[in-house]
């Protein structure tokens, strides 16, 4: 059937090298080789690689597995994700009260009890700390579905805009809505390849406009700014820098402009728009 | 708050401990976890990221073992630890060429790593469908068949793939720019 002396073919030397040649054909390869040094070069640099691969990784079998990959554990999370996720709404009442005693001993801006803009800033770095370390259940609704923006934006009452953080390699996950301190919110969440995770948190406060404002709290940060009626932040690692220039991109974004002009009290009046341009 | 959450998940470990043992499934799973994080390590090269993988590969696997019935599980987990690699990577929209590239023309050639180093660094030029044809059989002994299965693709596809990936890796570590034509 076979033909023993017919050319051998590269994917036979592939089949060789991976013991996948059949049986009939070895021979042939084999005579093959000695007399086409080339291929028979090729043939153990081939080897040489497999070997060179498995003495880089193959090492990672004897090692301990990690806790976290535990079968057992991981089941357990798994079927209390539900019991917990049912929490989350009672936690979801109590985060003002420890929020404000976490404000009292490691927030970087002590701020007078009761200042909405503070309150919304505490709300957004507890969601964001509970929601960031969530592996499975990261968002309610994925970043692909296309109802997320409506949803969110008819829940929280305006129409919504998310900033698109691709400049600082983070992509939109999807979001979520929460209890806000004078109606819903919604909580935005990015992440970069890294699993690094930034929040951005939108709910209704009727304050007046302010500039961006750092809160610290453990490893995490937030920036909050108000416009329109509207309390904005963005959470994530504690890196001031960072967090600044994302708060930045999504305050330029969200108001559709180049810099933000500090001073500028009439950005708000669409009547007003540059001439001549 | 946190008691109460304590409490039960007290409660469901003890439950887990008495009356429950782990179905042949989750053994099946358990198995197979040393040679995913292998998998894992090699194609991210990054400790760290290959265990994420590997939770996210068993999370899913464990959520849907009403839907197994029977089969190859180490294919199937492989298939699974692959598409949300790719995913990955999807999201990153990395280049697949990186900038070791023009910084590294040439391969180390000194110091007792610097083989580890070599193979690392051929092994990121490769696109990712390349990079894991060759890992699934070399690293991991999966069969054509298999492999085919788990990129979801022919036989000849892996077959090139892997030809391809061998090829590259060889420039490489011969020492000249993957640019270049060999000249011999």
């Amino acid at each position: 059937m076979v033909d023993r002396t017919s050319p051998v073919t590269e994917d036979e030397l592939h089949a060789y090298v991976d013991g996948e040649l059949p049986v009939d054909r070895r021979a042939a390869v084999e005579a093959w080789l000695m007399s086409h040094p080339e291929d028979a070069a090729r043939v153990s640099a081939w080897r040489l690689q497999a070997d060179a691969i498995r003495a880089r990784f193959g090492n990672t079998v004897n090692e301990t597995v990690p806790a976290r990959l535990n079968i057992e554990t991981l089941l357990r999370s798994g079927r209390n994700w539900r019991a917990i996720a049912a929490a989350i709404v009672a936690v979801a009442f109590l985060v003002g009260g420890i929020a404000g005693w976490m404000a009292r001993s490691t927030t970087e801006v002590v701020a007078a009890v009761g200042d909405p803009a503070d309150d919304l800033a505490q709300r957004a770095l507890a969601a964001h700390k509970l929601y960031i370390s969530e592996i499975r259940h990261p968002v309610e609704v994925g970043a692909a579905e296309s109802h997320l923006t409506p949803w969110l934006s008819r829940r929280v009452g305006t129409q919504l805009r998310f900033p698109d953080f691709a400049a600082f390699d983070l992509k939109l996950l999807g979001g979520r809505l929460l209890p806000g301190e004078s109606g819903p919110a919604a909580l935005l969440m990015y992440e970069n390849g890294s699993g690094d995770r930034i929040t951005f948190y939108i709910s209704k406060l009727e304050q007046p406009q302010t500039s961006f404002r750092y809160y610290t709290s453990d490893n995490v940060a937030a920036i909050r700014w108000v416009v329109s009626d509207y309390g904005y932040v963005v959470a994530g690692p504690a890196d001031k820098m960072r967090l600044k220039e994302l708060a930045r991109a999504a305050f330029e974004q969200l108001e559709n402009r180049a810099p933000p002009p500090p001073q500028n009290r009439s950005s708000a009046d669409p009547a007003v728009s540059r001439k001549g341009g | 708050m946190m008691s109460a959450r304590a409490r039960r998940l007290g409660r469901e470990g003890f439950v887990t401990g008495t009356v429950r043992t782990m179905s042949s499934f989750r053994h099946d799973v358990e198995a197979n976890v040393p040679a995913l994080r292998r998998y894992a390590r090699a194609l991210t090269r990054d400790a760290e990221l290959a265990d994420d993988l590997v939770q996210d590969t068993l999370v899913r696997a464990l959520r849907s073992e009403h839907l197994f019935h029977g089969g190859e599980i180490r294919s199937w987990l492989f298939t699974i630890l692959t598409n949300l690699n790719r995913n990955r990577l999807r999201s990153l929209a990395r280049r697949p060429m990186t900038a070791t590239l023009e910084d590294n023309d040439a391969p180390d050639s000194a110091g007792p790593e610097a083989g580890g180093r070599d193979i690392e660094r051929a092994l990121d030029l490769l696109v990712d469908d390349q990079r894991q044809a060759l890992l699934l059989v070399v690293l991991e002994g999966l069969s054509y068949r298999e492999v085919a299965d788990i990129q979801g693709v022919p036989i000849g596809t892996v077959m090139s793939r892997l030809a391809r990936a061998r090829a590259q890796i060889k420039v490489y570590l011969d020492g000249e720019r993957p640019a270049l034509r060999r000249v011999k």
